[in-house]
């Protein structure tokens, strides 16, 4: 029986689609204003910040709205707040992919230092874990996004060989530090935003089962090829 | 708040009731927290008015009524369903307020002490005591402090329903039913006595039957779920309103039913 | 608005006037006659009315002729009447509405109460005379003739006594019983209580209509031309109450009013039409009695 409340929380969960999608397109164009060394892709990304920073408001707004007229419980309670949780890692990934395009715009003014070999690795898999964990979102799968909480390992071990490669630049040749620096920040900003996508699989799973498994150790986040859920 | 772990003031085993031939509850087994509020919700006809009464024998007064089952009341477990414990016993230790306010037709304080004088108690110092306690436990001591002897209908239905809760508090019982006490009321006399019960249950165990769900999220610690006569789900009331187990108390809970 | 619509309405509004006039019409028809049979009572009878005529006792000079024993008897019956039927019927329809399973049984009881209601006065006298007069040795006394007004009046109080106590509404009694009361303390503290109004009524109506019973009376021996007082209920030596007065011949104001009707001289029927005022009056005065009962208990109790 689809009530008006359905018809609201369906539109809920479009928004925060539409604002995911937003949010993923403007990390792939960061990374190909790095890549291809393209500034005005950059301003580009930084001008799209101002319409996830939109939609951010306007779901929380909606969801306010929804708790005061509603009352919801149960599992509508729960699909409310995981939305304006994640509505809030949605726009704090956003700030980072500004942050990475600034980077590329500073970058692009000098010669490039090196080949982009980890960056492009560590990019496409955090890229994954985001689109991963809106998928999740979506079809309320709990198993992936457990995946996408384990797979914050990879990107974390990749962030520390990509700050001792560029110390190792560093130490060298100190005309190189400026741009080892920039780059050093772009992997932290990639670091981050899997960390934000690890948040969200962690919001999915109370979304679903009702258990918190926030700030708990990492064996909540099963192992591989886990059906059931560990407790 | 909740504190973990309380004692048991009742427990429901295997409770099955039915008028003659028509069997209204089917094996319910519940606890029932001492100095805790518990609530019954469910739709319509699902049982739990009937079940309320059991608590205190009120379906005794129906021919065709038949029990089965226990309901033990602790501290010293007697079974109250057991045909040879007096019913008249267990309305003395078990009160209730009722849906429609029904003081009688005498003065507030004839009403209050009324109970009182049933057991024996004639003191006039005695009664004007314990009516005032009463009263004040309720909440209504300050609004008809000046007019004790004029008629209790003349208050207002929400001043009428504290009056039965005070009526139903002078005799000190050790558990208090209330059965929809607030559906008759406007939304100020009905928080009044929201809050009177979160105050009241310090001293008294309470087991309220609601239709208002969001009344049993904001004063219960505990909620069962019953449906078509059954017990689906019982738990604390957090639980039930934010990750229930069954998915017909999900249902339910969250408007989906029907 | 169309004109079709207009014309249902006028249609209506005439109906609504035609009835309006009509049930006027039948109201003043009725006041008219009730009107003119108390005036014709009230002229011819307020002559008789006077000291002398209410402390008299009957004589063959009708100038002289009195009511006295009349009223004494009428009182006296009406006492054993109220007596017996109160208590009697009160805890029939208590039983009745309280206690009673409600099986084939109880229902036959509760029809044959409704008839007996309607039985005509005089098979109660008759049933009198044979019960209270040939086997019970109760004379043609006082107490027989309360007796029989008794059974007269016991439907009638046992079945407003009966709807006043169904009036206590069941919240009420569910509120007794849930502070621990048994039956009878419920019975006895609030059913009994908010229901006597109704029954008081329900009691002076029916002893309002026995008042003027003279069928059952004349059967069962009522003497017409009494020139004495039944016995004094105080004695000058021990035991200082008698219920002699019980077993004496009597008479009341309806046989003394029959009596003067089937005499001749016209000055007799003025004598009746007087004691038929001073009936009329009473009767009044207990149904007036009856409503300001009614009055008082609907102001002091509100469910």
């Amino acid at each position: 029986m689809e009530r008006h409340l359905d018809i609201e929380l369906k539109d809920l969960k479009d928004k925060l689609l539409l604002m995911g999608g937003s949010v993923e397109s403007q990390l792939q164009d960061a990374l190909q204003a790095l890549i291809e060394r393209n500034s005005d892709l950059a301003v580009r990304v930084v001008e799209n910040d101002l319409s996830v920073n939109k939609l951010d408001v306007e779901i929380d707004e909606t969801c306010l709205r929804l708790l005061a007229l509603h009352q919801p419980t149960a599992g509508d309670l729960r699909f409310i707040t995981t939305a304006m949780k994640i509505s809030t890692e949605l726009e704090r990934m956003s700030d980072l992919a500004e942050n990475i395009a600034e980077r590329a715009i500073e970058l692009n003014k000098e010669p490039q230092l090196k080949p982009y070999i980890d960056i492009p690795r560590m990019a496409n898999w955090t890229i994954r874990m985001v689109n991963e964990s809106l998928d999740a979102f979506v079809n309320r799968d709990v198993a992936l996004a457990r995946k996408v909480c384990r797979d914050d390992d990879f990107v974390d071990d990749l962030t520390e060989q990509l700050f001792r490669e560029l110390v190792s630049f560093m130490l060298e040749d100190p005309r190189t530090i400026t741009r080892a620096i920039r780059l050093t920040f772009i992997g932290k900003y990639f670091e981050r935003i899997a960390d934000h996508a690890t948040n969200i699989g962690e919001l999915v799973v109370y979304m679903v089962e009702g258990k918190i498994i926030r700030h708990m150790s990492p064996e909540c986040y099963g192992e591989e090829g886990d059906v059931s859920v560990p407790s | 708040m909740t504190v973990m772990s309380p004692s048991l003031k009742a427990e429901i085993r295997d409770l099955s009731f039915s008028f003659g031939q028509v069997q209204v509850l089917k094996s319910v087994t519940l606890p029932i927290s001492e100095r805790r509020v518990t609530a019954l919700i469910g739709p319509s006809g699902c049982g739990k008015t009937t079940f309320l009464r059991c608590l205190n024998r009120m379906h005794d007064l129906h021919p065709d009524a038949r029990y089965k089952g226990e309901i033990i009341l602790h501290p010293d477990k007697i079974n109250i369903l057991d045909p040879a414990v007096d019913p008249i016993e267990v309305r003395m230790r078990i009160g209730m307020v009722f849906q429609k306010p029904n003081p009688f037709p005498k003065s507030i304080f004839a009403n209050v002490v009324y109970g009182l004088q049933i057991r024996g108690i004639r003191d006039r110092a005695t009664l004007d005591e314990r009516a005032v306690q009463a009263l004040q436990d309720a909440a209504l001591w300050d609004e008809v402090k000046d007019r004790l002897h004029g008629p209790a209908t003349a208050l207002s239905g929400g001043q009428q329903q504290r009056l039965c809760i005070a009526r139903a508090l002078a005799t000190n019982p050790e558990m208090i039913l209330f059965d929809e006490p607030t559906s008759a009321l406007d939304p100020v006399a009905t928080s009044k006595i929201e809050e009177l019960m979160t105050d009241l249950k310090q001293k008294v165990t309470i087991v309220i039957v609601t239709h208002n769900m969001q009344q049993a999220a904001r004063v219960s610690d505990f909620t069962a779920f019953m449906f078509l006569g059954k017990l689906i789900e019982f738990d604390r009331t957090d639980t039930i309103f934010t990750n229930p187990s069954s998915k017909l108390t999900e249902e339910y809970v969250t408007g989906r039913f029907g | 608005m169309s004109h079709d619509v207009h014309r249902v309405i006028a249609g209506n509004r005439r109906l609504d006037r035609l009835f309006r006039w009509a049930g006027l019409g039948g109201m003043a028809f009725a006041v008219l006659i009730l009107l003119l049979l108390l005036i014709t009572l009230g002229v011819e009878g307020s002559q008789r009315l006077t000291w002398q005529f209410l402390t008299s006792y009957p004589s063959r000079v009708p100038s002289r002729a009195g009511i006295l024993p009349a009223c004494v008897g009428t009182v006296l019956v009406m006492l054993v009447t109220a007596l017996t039927s109160i208590p009697l019927g009160v805890a029939a329809a208590i039983y009745l509405e309280e206690y009673a399973p409600k099986n084939r049984l109880t229902a036959m009881i509760e029809i044959n109460i409704a008839n007996l209601a309607g039985v005509p006065s005089i098979v109660y006298g008759l049933m009198a005379l044979g019960l209270f007069v040939y086997q019970l040795h109760l004379g043609h006394s006082i107490l027989t003739a309360g007796l029989t007004l008794a059974l007269l009046c016991l439907p009638v109080v046992i079945i407003t006594t009966r709807e006043a106590i169904r009036a206590v509404p069941v919240a009420i009694r569910e509120a007794a019983y849930a502070l621990g009361a048994t039956k009878w303390q419920m019975i006895r503290d609030h059913v009994m209580p908010y229901s006597t109004a109704g029954t008081l009524t329900g009691v002076i109506i029916a002893l309002s209509r026995a008042i003027g019973e003279t069928a059952p009376l004349i059967t069962i021996g009522a003497l017409s031309f009494i020139a004495f007082l039944p016995s004094p209920p105080v004695t000058a030596g021990p035991p200082f109450l008698s219920v002699r007065w019980l077993f004496d011949p009597f008479t009341v104001l309806p046989m003394q009013m029959f009596n003067w009707v089937s005499r001749p001289q016209e000055a007799f029927h003025l004598n009746a039409a007087g004691a038929g005022l001073v009936l009329m009056m009473v009767t009044l005065a207990m149904n007036g009695l009856a409503y300001y009962v009614r009055y008082r208990s609907r102001r002091r109790i509100q469910w």
